[in-house]
């Protein structure tokens, strides 16, 4: 359709023409005592810790939308590059678009450049991103990896800021996970140590707060590679749903059985090549 | 990459304009989608975010510029301006897609990709411009 008022080519990126709509929808509907659909939010328990060998990062997988469980198997530790892993929480949609967005920058850069990125490279550029939209992207991130220059542990806010810790964690489920670390945390711990310690952070975030549950995932990131446990462990309150309902071979018995085989025999022979260049 | 501007260089940055009428199809204001007109809605922006990202590209360039002068001298700047409208100046017709390849590249967004690329990309829009009117536009006949 040819529109006679189109001088220009509209721009790319976000586009903001139904805003001032999207407003005047959300009064009419709140007169009607209806709500506009909530986004899926991740609503979480996250943590990371740095450990001698490398970065241990865990997280739960629940997400919610509003004050249902939206996906009980959301997976919230993302892949950034061979050597880094980033976890999520906020807005689902917003910590996967970015931390996707991240990965391809990274991809880019280290083809052009033959190396394996480092952490700070991906910290700059998400704060950038990240401020650029002024927090209306809600994505809180947890940013570990292992590179030339050491074992690294990163948080960034939804409004660019960072922070550099041993020791971290996120979400709506943080402040036990917090409570959990404080206690336990020493440097330069050994992996195992690491790993049960982020799996009782992530356990008190699940048991103390409502927007996170259901299973733990762990990533364990060293210099000779990454380990994703998933699930590191699952919860006792397991679904009995089977997902497949066809039924297996041999539920019905087979009472007789008769054989016919059919004669065939070959009348013609054509072959005709396939030109595969 | 965005450099750390220092505060003196905001005076480099674009002045904010109006937002413009709200016009659809047939260049009157469009009721249904926009809402009735009034003079609030053409001069602020309903969104945040809608001023920064309308300018963002440029604001960014001007703050570049003017770092690189400060650091480089007047030469440094004045080369690349050079070669992005010597780039810019050759693409395809007004209402067809150009891939703006050359410029891209010596902007160095060959190297990234962020929303730009993704959302509301022009080869995929689904409405086209009227032909004649773009040319007129662009050639400065209207």
């Amino acid at each position: 359709m040819a529109l006679s008022n189109v001088v220009e080519t509209p721009a790319s990126g976000f586009n903001f023409e139904n805003v001032s709509r999207n407003v005047a929808l959300e009064g009419l509907l709140e007169g009607g005592h209806t709500k506009a659909p909530k986004p899926m939010k991740t609503g979480t328990t996250i943590a990371g810790v740095v450990c001698k060998d490398g970065v241990v990062l865990g997280a739960d997988t629940r997400a919610t939308s509003g004050e249902v469980v939206a996906d009980k198997m959301c997976a919230k530790i993302h892949y950034i590059s061979p050597n880094m892993y980033c976890c999520g929480a906020g807005t689902a949609a917003d910590t996967e678009k970015t931390t996707d967005l991240l990965s391809s920058n990274l991809t880019i850069f280290s083809m052009n450049s033959g190396r394996n990125p480092r952490v700070v490279m991906a910290v700059n550029i998400l704060q950038d991103m990240l401020f650029r939209y002024r927090g209306q992207i809600g994505a809180s991130l947890i940013l570990g990896g292992v590179d030339c220059t050491g074992n690294h542990l990163y948080t960034v806010g939804p409004y660019g800021s960072i922070d550099k810790v041993p020791y971290l964690a996120m979400g709506s489920g943080d402040l036990a996970a917090l409570g959990i670390l404080e206690d336990r945390f020493k440097p330069n711990m050994e992996l195992e140590e690491a790993k049960e310690l982020v799996r009782d952070a992530i356990h008190s975030g699940i048991m103390s707060d409502l927007g996170s549950g259901n299973n733990i995932d762990i990533c364990v990131i060293t210099k000779q590679g990454v380990d994703y446990i998933r699930p590191y462990q699952e919860s006792e309150y397991k679904d009995k749903r089977q997902r497949r309902y066809k039924y297996r071979p041999g539920t019905t018995s087979i009472l007789t059985e008769k054989i016919v085989p059919l004669e065939l025999e070959v009348v013609q022979e054509t072959v005709q090549r396939m030109d595969t260049a | 990459m965005n450099t750390r501007g220092l505060r003196s260089q905001l005076k480099d940055s674009v002045p904010v304009t109006g937002m413009g009428p709200q016009v659809g199809a047939y260049g009157v204001q469009d009721t249904l989608r926009s809402g009735f007109s009034s003079v609030k809605n053409e001069l602020l922006p309903s969104h945040a975010l809608e001023l920064s990202e309308k300018n963002f590209q440029l604001n960014q360039d001007k703050m570049n510029f003017s770092n690189l002068r400060n650091i480089q001298g007047l030469h440094a700047p004045l080369k690349l301006q050079m070669e992005y409208r010597a780039a810019r100046q050759i693409q395809r017709l007004p209402f067809l897609q150009s891939s703006h390849l050359a410029l891209d590249t010596l902007k160095g967004n060959d190297e990234s990709i962020s929303f730009e690329d993704i959302l509301n990309d022009p080869a995929q829009s689904e409405m086209m411009g009227e032909p004649h009117i773009m040319v007129e536009y662009k050639l400065g006949m209207m």
